[in-house]
């Protein structure tokens, strides 16, 4: 057993297939970093990837186009994160609930369009749809054992980590970034300071549509060549998770999403041994609870000392000791 | 009777009550649109998703039966709800309790009548225990009790899938198959040759327990005030770590005892391919019935009605079952909406301003 594993821990093909399980967790958990930023969660990520998985595997095969299928799946994908907006923000629906709820509409309705579509209700092998290319990089696929890994993946990997760049950028580097983090730290304050926090909101939440609807397509055009009904499997709540684990940073997402990925390829390896699969298939959501807990509380008790420390010496050191 | 004229003529609670409505209603017309939308015998289709229960007499009592997962899930999240927390959890408590039961209803004899009791209990008991979970992380650790809800039942899912496969599973059969129950686990029928339960018995009793447990009791009274004001609730001595405890052990509890009964009532083994996520149903059933239990019966009829005319229609036709859950989506949508259900509200409000000056000026 501890043999096995270390034999596919050393293996280039264990961890060509951790960046290939990586990078859809990865795209979502970035945008659930960037929405809660603005102190929005996105909970509707899981829909958002399923109509662009499906978006994209209908639109592609309609156009024999995979590039106008992966542009109409983030089109998808951003137009359900628009109605989320919509809800929470113009309507005062409470986020998190619109965003379970539009995951329900997205579970049904893309069952629902699929079967009127082909008259199957499971996977959509009928319709002749596109995948994604694999890029193989020039000089690196020739170095012996990271070219394995790191050459010949789909191009939304590639896509996935250049966007890990840009989302870190956004948040550190340009105005809009500290906007987003003001809106999230103190509403009533970013708008003393000129901030339209709606505005700021659903900008973040554009931004997270275009991400889940890269994650969704390569699901449906790259990491399988189908569209199956609940093909996210909970990947959209993961990324909730994972944004905690995260530490709300997109450099953090790599690690976060990093958790479920090497959890959810060795379940697929394990899988291939005959091992359990039902026991190992629970591994990563369990895993990354575990994390999304121990992260929580060691934020926590930071937050705590540090008001600690603010406080100290002041009346209203006790009182915040009581609230806490 | 004195308090059905005073549910309607009592203004403050009409306001809500026409959302319901609304809600209701908006969503038969979104379902009878997307029938005209893609199917090819439209008029057909929606004869056959709004008439279903009285077309047949089989359907009648499917809804009926159909109500009763649902009440329990819908009793357990009204629970939860009162308390403000969004724990989903009770999918878990009700699949494990399920599969508790089926692990009970195959390994061990007991005289009927006690069987499916202790089923019940047993279930019950563990559903209660994972209901705990996600509170205990929220106290203890502050983690989001929705997504580590959402997370805890994918583990359970698997953990309970893995238990059937590789203990409990009847490898005579081709497709994945518990070993029968033994007869004395299998719960009485309550009309002879149809599908219908006693277990639909065990619900409504549940829902009048619950009932009285959240509006006539103490501990009732401690979980609604916690809901309502936890901060207020504490200075006023209620020991609110404990009731957030007790609340989620039993709405974990209540779905426990479902999945048990579901079991024991309407199977001969457990052959759920999938898990059939009650919870979901249960979310609209505890919303429609706005956290209060007595009116969990008239939702869990209102959405079973829907589920089972949905049903019928596409096995009579060419619309696809799942469009139920799109439906499903679409009333939480609203009901969630702060701003429709304000809207309501306002406008009962302007109207009665308007009738009390009139009155002043005549």
């Amino acid at each position: 057993m501890i043999h096995f594993i270390v034999g596919v821990v050393t293996s280039a093909n264990y961890w060509f297939i951790v960046l290939r399980s990586t990078a859809p967790i990865l795209l979502v958990t970035l945008g659930a970093v960037i929405t809660a930023q603005a102190g929005i969660m996105n909970m509707a990520l899981e829909g958002s990837m399923l109509w662009a998985a499906l978006t994209g595997v209908i639109v592609s095969a309609a156009t024999q186009n995979v590039w106008i299928g992966l542009l109409a799946g983030i089109g998808a994908s951003v137009l359900v994160a628009l109605v989320l907006g919509l809800f929470a923000l113009k309507l005062d629906a409470n986020p998190v609930l619109s965003g379970v709820a539009l995951n329900l509409v997205a579970t049904g309705g893309t069952v629902f369009v699929l079967f009127s579509l082909t008259g199957d209700k499971g996977i959509s092998s009928s319709l002749a749809s596109k995948v994604l290319p694999s890029l193989s990089i020039p000089v690196v696929k020739d170095i012996p054992w990271i070219g394995k890994v790191v050459s010949g993946q789909n191009i939304v990997v590639y896509i996935a980590a250049v966007s890990v760049v840009v989302i870190d950028l956004i948040l550190r580097r340009f105005t809009i970034g500290r906007r987003i983090r003001a809106t999230g730290e103190n509403v009533e304050a970013a708008r003393a300071a000129g901030i339209d926090p709606v505005r700021i909101k659903f900008f973040t939440l554009i931004i997270s549509g275009i991400l889940a609807g890269f994650a969704g397509c390569f699901l449906s055009m790259g990491y399988t060549s189908n569209f199956t009904s609940g093909i996210a499997a909970g990947r959209g709540y993961v990324a909730n998770a994972a944004q905690v684990v995260a530490g709300g940073t997109a450099v953090g997402s790599i690690f976060a999403a990093m958790l479920f990925g090497l959890t959810d390829a060795m379940a697929t390896y394990l899988q291939n041994i005959g091992l359990m699969p039902e026991l190992i298939q629970a591994l990563p959501y369990a895993v990354t609870i575990l994390g999304f807990v121990v992260v929580t509380f060691v934020r926590d008790r930071r937050e705590a000392e540090r008001k600690r420390k603010l406080f100290a010496g002041t009346p209203m050191q006790k009182e915040k000791a009581d609230a806490a | 009777m004195n308090s059905i004229k005073r549910f309607f003529t009592d203004r403050e609670s009409l306001a809500p009550a026409l959302v319901t409505l609304f809600a209701g209603l908006f969503s038969l017309l979104a379902g009878i649109v997307l029938i005209f939308i893609v199917s090819k015998n439209p008029v057909q289709s929606v004869r056959n998703f709004l008439l279903a229960p009285f077309l047949r007499s089989y359907n009648f009592y499917y809804l009926l039966i159909v109500m009763v997962p649902i009440t329990f899930t819908g009793l357990a999240l009204c629970i939860v709800y009162q308390l403000r927390y969004m724990s989903l959890i009770v999918d878990a408590s009700f699949y494990t309790g399920a599969v508790v039961a089926t692990a009970l209803g195959t390994l061990i004899s007991l005289p009927s009548g006690v069987h499916p009791t202790v089923a019940m209990i047993a279930a019950g008991i563990v559903g209660g225990l994972i209901g705990l979970l996600p509170a205990i992380l929220k106290i203890r650790w502050r983690a989001n009790e929705l997504v580590s809800s959402l997370m805890l039942n994918y583990v359970f899912y698997f953990l309970g899938s893995f238990v059937i496969l590789y203990y409990l599973r009847d490898r005579s059969q081709t497709i994945l198959s518990s070993l029968p129950f033994k007869k004395t686990f299998l719960l009485p029928r309550l009309v002879a040759n149809t599908q219908l339960h006693v277990g639909f018995l065990i619900a409504a009793g549940f829902v009048v327990l619950v009932s009285i447990f959240l509006y006539r009791t103490r501990w009732g009274y401690e979980i609604r005030l916690t809901g309502a004001n936890p901060r207020f609730a504490m200075y006023a001595g209620i020991p609110v770590t404990s009731v957030i405890l007790y609340a989620h052990f039993i709405s974990g509890f209540l779905g426990g005892v479902g999945g048990a009964v579901e079991m024991s009532g309407l199977y001969r083994a457990f052959i759920w391919q999938m898990n059939p996520s009650y919870a979901w149903d249960g979310v609209i059933v505890a919303m429609l019935a706005r956290r209060n239990p007595k009116f969990v019966p008239l939702s869990a009829l209102f959405f079973a009605y829907l589920r089972v005319g949905a049903d019928f229609m596409s096995r009579r036709g060419d619309v696809a079952f799942e469009f139920i859950t799109l439906l499903q989506g679409l009333i939480i949508l609203i009901l969630a909406s702060d701003r429709i259900v304000n809207y309501f509200r306002e406008r009962q409000l302007r109207k009665q301003l308007l009738k009390n000056s009139q009155g002043e000026s005549k």
